[in-house]
């Protein structure tokens, strides 16, 4: 039988329909999902322009790889300010440095009003900022790049310095009696990461080793941690620097039978809900919504008012340590997506 | 090495003449692959005084289980001469679609499963379908598949969830029971085992007995070594193909279900890069890239090198800056061991 009948295709595309359906309309859930959901944005308001300036165009162009979820955060702070200010939001990404400046190009070529970028990788961004300027197009650097955003020519930068949020992760660390910590690296080489390990190494009393975990592949993920939980039991600290990767670190910690403290940057509904029941110690939030709608505020504020913010200094978003006490009040906000 | 004299033995029809058992162990295509798994253990052994702990070895067996759920049918599909290089993202898809579509409709999570299998059947189906039709290679297709599945994920989650990653399901109903058979585990002997270890055991059996007792086990060789010398004797070629890459959805749907299960919100961006990690532990299993040889067995013990060579390099305690380097050069080996081990064999029988 070289060719198929495409009755049996017709059939087969049939029936995922039906099944489909008449689930839908039969195995209904009582308890959460879309509907408790809704019931909840039931009186969440829209966002509207306030002001009547002109329609201004502003573009974004971050080093975001696919999917990630805290630059999903950082676009929803840039399109709600966006909103509000009446600007027309454009939003790029590339993890390649090279493809990241060939779009901030790209966007000075179609002659946007203002300009939001991140200098993961400053020196491959250098020649397309300083273009931007050049053009008279401002730009305000954020999250990343606080050192060369000033000498690029950029209006100001917005952001938390890695190595101080990761000073910060030390502190806390000693503060709770902590001897033993594993900081938790999800992308390998990753400069952000490097500096927020190494400041939580400079300022902890005890000792932090770094585990390298393949962050694409959550199973490996877990299954690594538990390993070093297993073959080092001294260890009393856990700190993953993502938010999705707490609830792996918090599982491996269950399996082990460790009695590590499970603790991690950035925040998601997750980490909230883990921080309230006690599962998770505190999380190290640089508030990423702020990131985004700081950066589009500001080039508005700019644009009508001539207005710079930080006189020449980056603008700190973070690090912000929550604990139980405070992620019963965020617990709402990370579900929208928002913090 | 046989009894007969030389003489005798040029009248004798070469495939009559018996071989001894020891000859047709050396002869399976795992054989190297044991080896080389028993040389990694030895090694882990030696270097890391965590690794033959009880607890060691249930954290090894889970990690090496996720990684042989997907190898299994990757060599099945391998052994019939086909690559898919969709397989990473599909496990991914695969549970999105159970978590969205459970939260969307409200729905009991089963619901959302039994959904997630169909599509996911559906998308293997494409596969083979495309590739009979088109004629175009395994690798074109399944890259196009990949692409594509890469983009839906990442659109499709965003435009129903508003982010990039699911909402939680764990409070619906059904999670409890759905969670029991994918994503549970239980202590034996104090240590904790998961269930996905027992999917792999079944899905290796399952695979073992097809190739070897079964008539669709005979065809999927005959399409892998000639795909026109089969289809001349009758093999149907095209729903062979089609039926290892719904093989590999299956699968693909069990790995996105337990994903799902045992954390409840799944990233959109995950899995991509895994299909090569199947494929490599395919071949370290003794599976050949151009078809027609592999086996099963062989794909589970290269998924378990693959888990101790991972997880030993954590218990080594070695400088994590030098991680990947370790795990390039651990599968070198064995797979330079591996093929080392088959050329004396073949030398000999």
């Amino acid at each position: 039988m070289t060719r198929l009948r495409t009755g049996g295709v017709r059939a087969a595309v049939g029936a995922v329909l039906a099944v489909a359906l008449t689930a839908a309309l039969t195995g209904c859930s009582s308890t959460g999902g879309k509907r408790a959901e809704d019931a909840r944005k039931a009186a969440a308001a829209q966002g509207r322009a306030a002001v009547d300036t002109p329609e201004w165009t502003f573009a974004m162009v971050t080093h975001s790889g696919d999917g990630d979820t805290f630059w999903d955060i950082v676009q929803n702070g840039a399109e709600q300010a966006a909103a509000k200010d009446n600007i027309n939001f454009l939003y790029a990404h590339s993890d390649e440095a090279q493809q990241q400046a060939q779009l901030i190009d790209s966007y000075i070529a179609k002659g946007v009003d203002g300009l939001i970028v991140t200098l993961a990788k400053p020196d491959a961004m250098k020649t397309a900022v300083e273009k931007a300027v050049k053009a008279g197009i401002p730009v305000i650097t954020v999250n990343s790049g606080a050192e060369q955003s000033k000498a690029f020519g950029a209006l100001t930068h917005i952001g938390q310095d890695e190595t101080v949020a990761g000073e910060a992760v030390g502190e806390e660390l000693d503060e709770r009696g902590k001897k033993k910590a594993l900081c938790v690296l999800h992308e390998q080489g990753n400069v952000g990461h490097e500096q927020r390990c190494s400041g939580a190494k400079k300022t902890f009393g005890g000792e932090l080793q770094n585990l390298y975990v393949d962050g694409t592949n959550m199973p490996d993920v877990q299954a690594s941690i538990l390993a070093k939980l297993q073959s080092d039991p001294a260890i009393d600290a856990v700190v993953t620097l993502g938010a999705p990767f707490a609830d792996a670190a918090a599982q491996a910690k269950k399996t082990a039978g460790s009695e590590a403290e499970i603790d991690t940057f950035d925040l998601n509904a997750k980490v909230a809900s883990g921080l309230s029941a006690g599962t998770l110690g505190f999380a190290v939030d640089q508030q990423p919504y702020l990131q985004g709608y700081e950066a589009v505020d500001l080039l508005w504020l700019y644009r009508y008012n001539a207005d710079v913010l930080g006189g020449g200094k980056p603008v700190l978003t973070g690090p912000q340590i929550i604990t139980k006490d405070d992620a019963a009040a965020l617990k709402g906000y990370t579900e929208r997506g928002t913090r | 090495m046989s009894t007969l004299a030389p003489n005798e033995l040029d009248h004798v029809d070469e495939r009559l003449l018996r071989t001894s058992p020891l000859k047709k162990l050396l002869a399976r295509p795992e054989l190297g692959s044991i080896v080389g798994a028993a040389a990694v253990f030895v090694f882990f052994s030696l270097v890391a005084d965590s690794f033959l702990r009880a607890s060691s070895l249930g954290t090894v067996l889970y990690a090496a289980s996720t990684i042989g759920i997907m190898a299994v049918p990757v060599a099945l599909l391998m052994i019939g001469g086909e690559f898919d290089l969709s397989a990473g993202v599909m496990v991914t898809s695969s549970a999105l679609i159970s978590s969205m579509f459970s939260y969307q409709m409200t729905a009991n999570v089963w619901v959302g499963v039994g959904v997630s299998l169909l599509v996911t059947l559906a998308i293997g189906f494409f596969n083979g379908f495309m590739l009979t039709r088109t004629k175009l290679p395994s690798f074109i297709i399944t890259l196009g598949t990949f692409l594509m599945l890469t983009g839906l994920n990442l659109g499709f989650t965003k435009l129903i969830s508003g982010t990039v990653s699911t909402k939680s399901i764990a409070d619906m109903e059904g999670f409890p029971s759905a969670r029991k058979l994918f994503a549970s585990q239980w202590t034996v002997g104090g240590v904790e085992l998961k269930v996905t270890i027992l999917w792999w055991v079944g899905l290796v059996a399952l695979a073992t007995w097809i190739l070897l007792r079964t008539r669709a086990g005979n065809w999927i060789f005959a399409v892998g070594g000639g795909a026109d010398a089969a289809r001349a004797v009758g093999v149907p070629v095209s729903r062979t193909k089609i039926g290892l890459y719904m093989g590999v959805a299956f699968c693909a749907w069990i790995s996105g279900q337990h994903l799902l299960f045992s954390f409840d919100v799944v990233q959109s961006g995950e899995g991509v890069g895994n299909e090569l990690i199947y494929i490599i532990a395919a071949v370290i299993g003794g599976c050949l890239i151009t078809g027609g040889y592999g086996s099963a067995i062989g794909s589970a013990v290269g998924a378990f090198i693959f888990g101790m060579t991972g997880k030993g390099i954590v218990y080594a305690e070695w400088n994590p800056d030098w991680f990947t380097f370790f795990l390039g050069a651990m599968l070198l080996l064995a797979t330079l061991l591996n093929a080392w081990i088959r050329k004396r064999v073949e030398a000999t029988t």
